[in-house]
């Protein structure tokens, strides 16, 4: 008996790292992939030995290591940490729907960023600033107003699109009574597009996925315990509430500083993780899967944004569009299952 | 049930027992709050007029005078828009509620706004529809469809529609069809200057034709939603014993619906996307008058009105020189509203 459970978990552990050495190929190509075509095309080899310093070549490393890497740079992190970001929120609000898209932590975002670009005239490392100040703020208020004895996930969800039914409403305030071009200006923010990112923000970004994404692995085995109810985690003798509190913070912290970097791109959080677990199978990795799914999805979302529509659109569209017939798949298979809520 | 019934004194069910004469000068009161807000609405704003001016702008009108032209132009359209809108936005919020049995639904979170907004953009994009006038038909158009699709996608499966399930299935496809309208108005700058002005609901720069066009529906679908008192309160004792006394469920929800539909689909078409309002008044109606549908639609007919216009007034007050519109001063007092509701509500209750 005891070999057989041995064999069977040997065997899921085997097809998850080989799924996530897969992923990894995957976004890889990608990556080169985004910095090799455009106006000017570079051939693969090229863009690897530029982008990793192991040649200089004047003409070529001006094209790739300062036009293209910051936007390929800005599609893997952001992807990374919106993956993460939304796996950790679906598990912890026990909900497949409840992303931060939409339980009101991007609009947050979204109503800080706004006002700083129409009402302060802002520039991007302000724009990045405030957009994170208003996710956490916007969680942090979420979090105070769903407490009760605990955090039910019902009860957070609700509030959160409360919350951002009265963000969006200033936003439509603040945009209607704009000059037309910083309210095209704040539109394309709201959208959200990788190419907007500025260094110092990508600097941050990375060094928080760096920090947090560790974390959040070491606090995994707790988020196992969460998923059995918070009756049978608290029998078990964990700080549920600490636990949660820690992962609730990990996964807003890293919403945050992507949104900051390119602004609030929906349907990732969303996407990422339900993708991933279905990849790996269930009680698979999660964090790093989900992660590399969300890279995956941004920087195609982005070569096809730039390369393949006719009219260059911010990523957030692409994503929009391709998360919509999964959307409603996902709904309609939540349902059936019972698990929607 | 009725030999069980004494005299209660708890606080919580006293306002249930109260008899229906009661009830009905409670209306009566309302009419006349109703009345005298409608006439605030005419005599303030940046410009203020006296009864005088008014009684002159329709008996004896100077087309040079500027306060008569601003009352018959301006003010009048919009106070007849503003009663026949909240009217239908309440009493759509009432149906909605009774026939999902959901105590937050209301056409803001079932993302039919977001329907309307969409329409209307596609309508400037690949139409090149232009004016109040035009969208009026987009708008109808998209608030039908997004009814039908957030209620589909929500009721598939086990328990049916249930709050959360209504309320991420309509915040999902107002994600879809934002994304959709952005794709149009990040190339296009004409429909990117429309809809921002469009997507805060307002009830400025309403014309009597906007009011002309809407109307008939709104007058309709009023009509209708008066007479579904009975079939709610059948509905809100349960599948079960609605058919067992006799309803024909499936046809029953289908009218409902529709006239769900027309009744959003018209108020947004007249003055953008309003919020919140079609939640929270119902809430208040029964708060008032008890679980019974057949109280809880007059009130809501009068008290949505009132609310709607006194925000209005309230937005023309509050900003000087311009307005806060009144999607806008809903969305901020209707949002605390609606987490107080999530908060302290049991919400299985309907």
């Amino acid at each position: 008996m005891i070999t057989v459970v041995a064999t069977d978990r040997r065997t899921r552990r085997r097809r998850s790292s080989a799924v996530t050495a897969a992923l990894v190929a995957v976004a890889f190509a990608l990556f080169i992939l985004t910095m090799m075509i455009g106006s000017y095309y570079v051939p693969a080899w090229d863009v690897i030995t530029s982008a990793f310093r192991l040649r200089d070549e004047p003409s070529v490393d001006f094209v790739v290591r300062d036009l293209r890497l910051p936007t390929a740079t800005a599609g893997v992190a952001v992807g990374f940490a919106l993956g993460v970001s939304g796996l950790l929120f679906q598990k912890l609000l026990g909900n497949p729907l409840a992303s931060p898209d939409f339980v009101g932590i991007s609009s947050g975002a979204s109503m800080f960023a706004v006002s700083a670009i129409i009402l302060f005239g802002a520039g991007s490392s302000m724009i990045s600033a405030s957009a994170l100040a208003g996710a956490l703020v916007s969680a942090f208020i979420i979090y105070l107003l769903a407490w009760r004895d605990g955090i039910s996930g019902y009860r957070f969800v609700l509030i959160g699109i409360g919350l951002s039914q009265f963000m969006m409403s200033i936003v439509g305030y603040i945009i209607a009574r704009a000059e037309l071009y910083e309210a095209r200006q704040a539109m394309t923010w709201l959208v959200g597009t990788v190419g907007q990112a500025g260094t110092t923000e990508l600097r941050v970004l990375i060094a928080a996925l760096l920090v947090l994404v560790p974390a959040a692995l070491v606090l995994q085995r707790p988020l196992r315990v969460l998923e059995l109810g918070d009756d049978t985690a608290k029998a078990l003798g964990a700080h549920v509430e600490l636990s949660r509190l820690a992962l609730i913070g990990v996964a807003i912290v890293l919403i945050g500083f992507a949104t900051a970097v390119a602004g609030p791109i929906m349907f990732v959080a969303l996407i990422a993780g339900p993708i991933a677990q279905r990849i790996v199978g269930h009680n698979g990795g999660g964090i790093i899967a989900a992660g590399l799914v969300g890279s995956i999805i941004v920087l195609g979302a982005d070569l096809v944004a730039h390369h393949v529509v006719p009219v260059d659109l911010p990523t957030g569209v692409i994503t929009g569009i391709i998360g919509a017939p999964y959307l409603i798949w996902l709904l309609a298979t939540v349902n059936r299952e019972g698990r929607g809520g | 049930m009725t030999l069980l019934e004494t005299p209660t004194t708890s606080r919580e069910t006293a306002p249930r027992h109260r008899p229906g004469s009661g009830l009905a000068a409670g209306l009566v009161v309302l009419v006349g709050v109703l009345l005298v807000v409608c006439f605030f609405s005419i005599t303030l704003g940046s410009r203020g007029v006296g009864v005088p001016t008014i009684w002159k702008a329709f008996t004896d009108f100077n087309p040079g005078s500027a306060s008569e032209t601003v009352i018959r132009e301006m003010r009048v359209p919009r106070t007849l828009i503003g009663v026949f809108a909240g009217a239908a936005l309440g009493l759509s919020g009432v149906i909605l509620q009774g026939v999902t049995r959901n105590p937050l639904a209301d056409p803001g979170i079932m993302g039919i706004n977001a329907g309307a907004a969409a329409f209307i953009v596609f309508g400037i994009m690949i139409l090149g529809v232009q004016g109040a006038i035009g969208y009026v038909w987009l708008a109808f158009l998209g608030a039908g469809v997004a009814t039908v699709t957030v209620y589909g996608i929500a009721s598939f499966g086990r328990e049916g529609a249930t709050p959360v399930k209504l309320a991420l299935a309509g915040a999902a496809v107002t994600a879809v069809l934002t994304s959709l309208t952005s794709a149009i108005i990040m190339t296009n700058v004409d429909a990117l200057n429309e809809l921002r002005f469009w997507q805060v609901g307002s009830l400025a720069g309403r014309y009597m034709p906007v009011f002309w066009q809407t109307a008939p529906f709104i007058a309709l679908g009023l009509v209708v939603a008066m007479f579904t008192g009975r079939a709610l309160n059948g509905l809100a004792l349960g599948e079960d014993l609605a058919l067992a006394l006799g309803q024909r469920l499936r046809l029953t929800r289908l009218l409902l619906f529709v006239t769900v539909a027309v009744l959003c689909g018209a108020a947004t078409a007249a003055c953008g996307p309003i919020v919140l309002v079609g939640l929270i008044v119902p809430h208040m109606a029964r708060f008032i008058c008890g679980p019974d549908y057949r109280w809880i639609l007059p009130y809501s007919l009068i008290l949505t009105p009132i609310v709607l216009l006194a925000a209005d007034i309230f937005g023309r007050l509050v900003v000087s020189p311009g307005e806060l519109q009144v999607g806008v001063v809903l969305g901020v007092i209707g949002a605390p509203a609606f987490i107080l509701l999530v908060r302290y509500r049991n919400l299985a209750e309907l």
